[in-house]
């Protein structure tokens, strides 16, 4: 069997109409989760496919893949002595949750050394594309690569993140035809070979956007992380109706013409987040399928997180591997591997529904991309549900014009004093003036975005840039000016208003509030995640 | 006719600046126009003259004549009929210049209304002010060869706790007269204070006074425990000659020092007058105006006001007291009439001096009884407004005995402050600290509750009834038109009009009680006072780091870097080692922080300065900034952005806040000496760390340096050892302050911010680097 191509189709995703005899559905709840029975006879609920079969030969299909790349001639023909080699790597923020040992990225880039070593390479970086993303730490490094790989680069500063505010590590590459600048890494672009190591969990990673955004920096993503970009991408999601990925992709043009050559490798995984089997087995399981053990399991587990603190609470969520396998890898020439990765992601996550609701539940997890070992604060909320969830549609939202989101969060008035520095004061200055995401972009993102003391924690210690909040606000941006109405349900009362979010303590309660924009007897959808689901909507 | 009398004469006025004095001023200056006024004040730091501009004339007695005349024409009027002198009760001579002395030479009148009279001044002020003081002023007359009509203002409580009738007659035609030598008194009150001062000195006083000033301010540093010794020393002295005072005048049968005083200044002048004759005028409780210069007009707070405000705010649940005694009180405008009346009447004809009592207890008494029955109605109806703007409902009183009052009062006051111990003795912080604050606040209201129980409950007990035929006859003799103008007979007044119409709104007004719920319009307190020290006009805004920016300590740094590369192995015994050591350093610190420093940096001897730098910016974010206050550091920032220099002044070492430093311009920091290569350090300082006061001294060198105004500067910080750096700026702020600190700051009206950790942060006693596991 050829390893590149996965193995047989398991269960698609399904749409399930609710009737009385629906049992509650699982919603997750940041730390938690909640049963909640939806309306019968207009509800429905979007299950995502199954988790699709690994690659048998993880090792060998990677190996495969590098020796026979799309569009590209194989690496080992790339490699020779005396050479300066880049390889950058997706950070901390994929895959979500994080993925058992060993991850991925070990796997392809061990083999990647290995072929380098082979060809007499010496001067070999590894650079964690991370753009303004926070630092990973030690261990998140060691997580990622290995200990084999960090031990013989790390401690000779071979092995490092990237460093966006480097005021000598960073060069502008050129200019695209639409007047944005390409900025990139020095040493990646100093490189003779770039080779990207991806992970694909969404539709929204990979191709130009792994390099063009993750070995950027300001200069460089302000001319797609803005409001006018985000509105005119309708999904993010979906490249070809993408102004993202058509931004990224022109700097990516700038980069295949005045660059450094790149070799991208792309994999894509599973959507086994919590496992087939096992303690949290059940929160991939359709509701009705949900045997006694299960009911047990969560029962129990519900009654064990009530006790808990919120820290321990949090310590043990974020402390989940998950059992992800391999669906798929490719590498070669950028656009030629991530047509194919996108086609493997859709694999798994796409399902089809017909028409738009009126108003769209969806249960907010403990996780998003930006607080892995860390705290979802309000703004990673908002970024979560209007930005990621909100746009996990190919076609037209799911939800119609003007119509609601109503999301399950605690939503804590909690930060992480490290990560997210900047957050705090966006949260307690910039939203306190107002939520709308053009206002705060003019007025406000240049102020935070040179801030000297946020570049100082952005490098030196664990923050996210003092303009990633902003990024944040503006993932939401076209859900913001989309929707009638966004109630949180179950979140801190104060937080939730300062995001201009109506708050509801149960969801019924919630679904009374909505009334006032979507009538009384609105159409529900649900969209049942995670693990990862996209709607096709016709 | 009163105005005709006086006309072209000049009166000599001492205590002008008291409440009956302004009254007098003003009623001269009104009703008498052709009379010449001289005012004996003390300058003060501006002069005689000044001091009568801004403390007398300003005083709204003299709206009515300024509204009159116009504000030229009062100016006019006033310098032409006024002159101030520069005089001095206390001293020889009054002190008087040699223009002082020909103005008093050419006195005709001379009116002495200058007392100390507060009930509970120390013996020795109330000897030198009510008694030496009238003495002076007859021997300087006697000096300036002149015999002026003296009026000279007593009291009638001169009479002492007698119960019965006390009539218009000198003390020692009295039967009731004790026997009394105002000399004698006077040196041995002398000798009780020098002794009292020997005594405060007395090695054993002091340690007393140094346990009282380590308990109320902890290891805030020489200089400011010197001066808080210093202070509870003096106010120790105060308290004792008070008690003599107080001790002396009961053996006499005198309610209190003023009482005392008064009735041996009586004796002295009668003794010492010479040919000067004397007029002796008795007024019982002076309180506001009924109709003039305008009906309810007070300047300060007299006898009664403290007791009705603190019944009004519910202060005083109960009252020892006859209710259907008499309480003796005299609108001020009755007195000041009866004196020009008196001074227009000029001395007694077989040249006795004469006594006249200017009081209402005789012919028009006000009951006790009234006096609440009125008071519990006005304020059902007007009730005072609490700081959670409810209406406060007055207690109706049980009149129980004096010594009932006391022990309950007592017994609330010794809980409250068993309460305070309690809470002091426990590590607290923030707001929970505040709660001590709290208990301290509410003991300091019932002390107060107390003290004026034991100052005014002779009054209300008193059962004297003050002769006042003299002062009717005097009335009977004027013409009608004087009786108009300058009326002081007592029978006229209203008691329950004068109670609920003109002296409670006055006294309401008076004391700035709240009378209706606040507004929400306005900014808070807490919400003022962060304007004020967020304003752009300051310069600079110093910052504490423990506790203040961090919740961590130097303990805690020195763990984490310690078992940053230890192997696990090794790591329990170093907890256990430090842990066993933990009292013998807290107490270190608790006595001297930079001792403590001192030993404690010690263990960083020989640690690789390298080494140390790169850990120490992982320590940043593993430990500092997990365990920092976020709106601490937003604080800082927002310090910054309003163009205040911002500056860290911390006992820590330098390479620990050395990430820190973005937030700020300018650090004062210890930092340690290194071995001769330079790759390692000694263990031993290199400079006297900045805690206490020589962290004061540190922000005084920079301030001078940097030529910043401290007056205009804010500092933050969290316990009193940071008191003298907080003292020494225009604008402190204690942050999440411990108990003895948030208390502090409570009662001198700080800024107090209460920032909450990050959370999610380390709270183990000393945490650890977390060891990196490898697979």
């Amino acid at each position: 069997m050829n390893p590149r191509t996965a193995s047989p189709t398991p269960r698609p995703g399904f749409v399930l109409e609710v009737e009385r005899s629906t049992p509650p559905i699982l919603f997750h709840h940041g730390e938690g989760f909640r049963l909640e029975r939806l309306p019968a006879g207009r509800s429905r609920v979007i299950y995502p496919p199954s988790p699709l079969e690994g690659l048998p030969d993880p090792a060998g299909a990677i190996r495969h893949a590098l020796e026979h790349p799309l569009d590209s001639e194989p690496l080992p023909a790339l490699l020779r002595p005396g050479m300066k080699l880049t390889i950058a790597f997706d950070d901390i923020s994929l895959p979500l949750p994080p993925m058992q040992r060993p991850d991925v990225r070990q796997q392809v880039i061990e083999t990647v050394l290995d072929m380098a070593a082979a060809a007499g390479v010496d001067d070999v970086h590894l650079i964690a594309a991370l753009a303004l993303h926070r630092r990973m730490t030690e261990s998140e490094l060691r997580h990622a690569v290995g200990d084999r790989v960090y031990d013989a680069f790390a401690p000779s500063r071979r092995l490092y993140n990237h460093d966006a505010e480097d005021p000598d590590g960073m060069v502008v590459l050129g200019v695209t035809d639409h007047g944005e600048e390409v900025q990139m890494s020095r040493r990646a672009a100093e490189s003779d070979l770039v080779v990207y190591v991806n992970i694909n969990i969404v539709a929204m990673d990979g191709g130009w956007k792994s390099t063009a955004t993750g070995l950027s920096g300001y200069q460089g993503l302000r001319h797609h992380h803005n409001v006018a970009t985000m509105l005119k991408s309708r999904s993010f999601m979906d490249q070809r109706k993408s102004e993202l990925h058509h931004s990224n992709w022109r700097q990516g043009a700038v980069l295949r013409d005045s660059g450094p050559r790149i070799f991208q490798i792309e994999t894509t995984i599973n959507n086994n987040s919590f496992g087939t089997s096992g303690s949290l087995s059940m929160l991939q399981k359709r509701e009705w399928e949900w045997t006694a053990r299960d009911r047990a399991t969560f029962l129990a587990m519900q009654g064990g997180l009530q006790v808990m603190s919120p820290a321990a609470r949090r310590r043990a969520f974020q402390s989940w591997r998950a059992p992800y396998a391999i669906t798929s890898v490719q590498a070669g020439e950028v656009e030629a591997v991530h047509k194919v990765t996108t086609e493997n992601v859709y694999r798994q996550q796409l399902v089809a529904v017909e028409g738009q609701t009126d108003v769209l539940t969806m249960g907010l997890p403990y996780i998003c991309p930006y607080n892995v070992n860390s705290i979802m604060n309000p703004i990673l909320v908002m970024c979560l549900g209007l930005g990621y969830f909100f746009n996990l549609y190919r076609g037209r939202p799911l939800v119609r014009p003007g119509g609601v989101v109503i999301m399950t969060h605690p939503t804590p008035w909690e930060f992480h004093p490290v990560h997210h520095p900047s957050y705090i004061d966006f949260f307690e200055q910039v939203l306190a003036d107002t939520t709308d995401p053009a206002e705060i972009e003019a007025r406000y993102e240049v102020q935070y975005a040179t801030d000297e003391w946020y570049r100082h924690l952005y490098r030196t210690s664990y923050a996210y840039h003092g303009v990633h909040p902003f990024y944040m606000w503006y993932w939401g941006a076209h859900a913001l000016s989309y929707l009638g109405r966004v109630i949180v349900v179950g979140g801190d009362r104060a937080a939730v208003r300062r995001m201009g979010f109506a708050p509801a303590s149960s969801l019924s309660d919630a679904l009374e509030i909505a009334g006032d924009v979507v009538g009384s007897h609105p159409s529900i959808t649900h969209l049942h995640l995670p693990p990862f689901v996209m709607a096709d909507v016709s | 006719m009163i105005p005709e009398a006086l006309a072209g004469r000049r009166i000599a006025l001492t205590g002008a600046t008291g409440f009956l004095g302004t009254a007098l001023t003003e009623k001269l200056l009104r009703s008498i126009p052709e009379c010449e006024l001289v005012l004996l004040v003390r300058p003060g730091r501006r002069g005689a003259t000044e001091r009568i501009r801004r403390d007398v004339l300003r005083n709204d007695a003299f709206d009515r004549l300024r509204a009159t005349l116009g504000n030229d024409g009062f100016r006019t009027e006033t310098t032409q009929r006024l002159r101030a002198v520069a005089a001095d009760v206390s001293a020889d001579g009054l002190g008087l210049d040699a223009e002082g002395r020909d103005l008093l030479a050419g006195c005709d009148v001379v009116i002495h209304a200058a007392a100390a009279v507060a009930f509970d001044n120390p013996f020795d002020l109330a000897v030198e002010t009510n008694l030496l003081g009238p003495i002076r002023l007859v021997e300087l007359l006697g000096e300036l060869g002149t015999t002026p009509h003296l009026v000279s203002v007593s009291t009638a409580y001169v009479a002492g706790n007698r119960r019965g009738f006390a009539p218009e007659e000198l003390l020692s035609e009295s039967h009731f007269a004790v026997a009394m030598d105002w000399r004698a008194e006077a040196a041995s009150v002398r000798r009780s204070r020098d002794s009292i001062e020997d005594d405060s000195r007395s090695p054993e006083r002091l340690e007393e006074f140094s346990a009282e000033a380590d308990a109320e301010l902890g290891a805030a540093g020489t200089a400011a425990l010197s001066a808080k010794r210093e202070q509870i020393r003096q106010r120790w002295v105060r308290t004792r000659l008070v008690e003599v005072g107080r001790a002396r005048s009961a053996s006499l049968g005198f309610p209190d020092s003023y009482g005392l005083t008064k009735a041996l200044a009586e004796a002295a002048l009668t003794e010492t007058r010479g040919a000067v004759p004397l007029t002796i005028v008795r007024p019982s409780i002076i309180e506001s105006a009924v109709a003039e210069p305008f009906p309810g007009w007070i300047r300060g707070f007299r006898m009664a006001e403290p007791i009705i405000i603190s019944y009004a705010r519910g202060l005083l649940q109960d009252f020892p007291g006859i209710p259907e005694g008499t309480l003796d009180v005299i609108p001020v405008d009755m007195v000041a009439a009866a004196v020009c009346a008196v001074a227009a009447d000029g001395p007694a004809a077989d040249g006795r001096p004469n006594v006249v009592q200017v009081a209402s207890g005789a012919v028009n008494p006000f009951r006790f009884a009234d006096l609440h029955d009125w008071s519990h109605a006005w304020f059902c109806e007007h009730p005072i407004y609490d700081e959670r703007n409810q209406p406060i409902s007055p207690p109706r009183w049980s009149y129980p005995s004096r010594k009932r009052v006391q022990t309950q009062l007592d017994r609330a006051r010794r809980t409250l402050l068993a309460g305070e111990k309690i809470l002091s003795a426990l590590p607290v912080r923030g707001e929970k600290a505040g709660r001590a604050a709290e208990f301290a606040e509410k003991r300091a209201l019932v002390e107060r509750a107390l003290s004026y129980v034991e100052l005014y409950s002779g009054y209300v007990e008193c059962q004297a009834t003050f002769g006042v035929d003299r002062l009717l006859a005097l009335h009977e003799s004027l013409t009608p038109d004087d009786q108009q103008n300058f009326g002081f007979d007592p029978r006229r007044i209203d008691w329950h009009r004068y109670v609920t119409e003109i002296h409670l709104p006055s006294v309401i007004a008076q004391g700035r009680l709240k009378t209706a719920p606040a507004v929400r319009a306005g900014a808070d307190r807490d919400t003022r006072r962060r304007q004020q020290v967020l304003s752009p006009q300051r310069h600079m805004a110093a910052f504490d780091l423990e506790n203040t920016l961090v919740a961590s300590n130097v303990v805690a740094s020195w763990g984490w870097l310690a078992t940053k590369r230890m192997p696990v192995a090794d790591r329990a015994r170093l907890v256990a080692s430090t842990l066993a050591e933990a009292p013998k350093l807290l107490d270190l610190d608790r006595h001297d922080r930079s001792d403590f420093l001192r030993y404690f940096y010690r263990r960083f001897a020989g640690a690789p300065v390298d080494q140390l730098a790169d850990d120490a910016m992982e320590m940043f974010s593993d430990l500092l900034l997990r365990q920092s206050f976020p709106a601490a550091i937003r604080r800082v920032r927002h310090h910054r952005a309003l163009g205040h220099r911002t500056v860290l002044i911390t006992g820590a070492l330098d390479f620990v806040i050395a990430p820190f430093a973005p937030l700020f311009d300018d650090i004062v920091c210890a930092s340690l000496t290194r071995t001769r290569s330079g790759a390692a350090y000694t263990g031993q300082l290199a400079n006297v760390p900045p805690t206490g006061e020589s962290r004061a001294e540190a922000l005084l060198d920079y301030a001078a340096r940097e030529e910043i105004s401290l007056a205009n500067s804010v500092a933050y910080a969290d316990s009193t050892s940071d008191l003298p750096m907080l003292e020494a700026v225009g604008f402190p702020v204690a942050v999440n302050p411990e108990t003895k600190l948030a208390t502090l700051a409570r009662r001198r009206g700080w800024l107090i911010e209460n920032f909450r950790r990050a959370p999610g942060g380390p709270r183990k006693l000393l945490p650890l680097a977390q060891p990196v596991v490898r697979r």
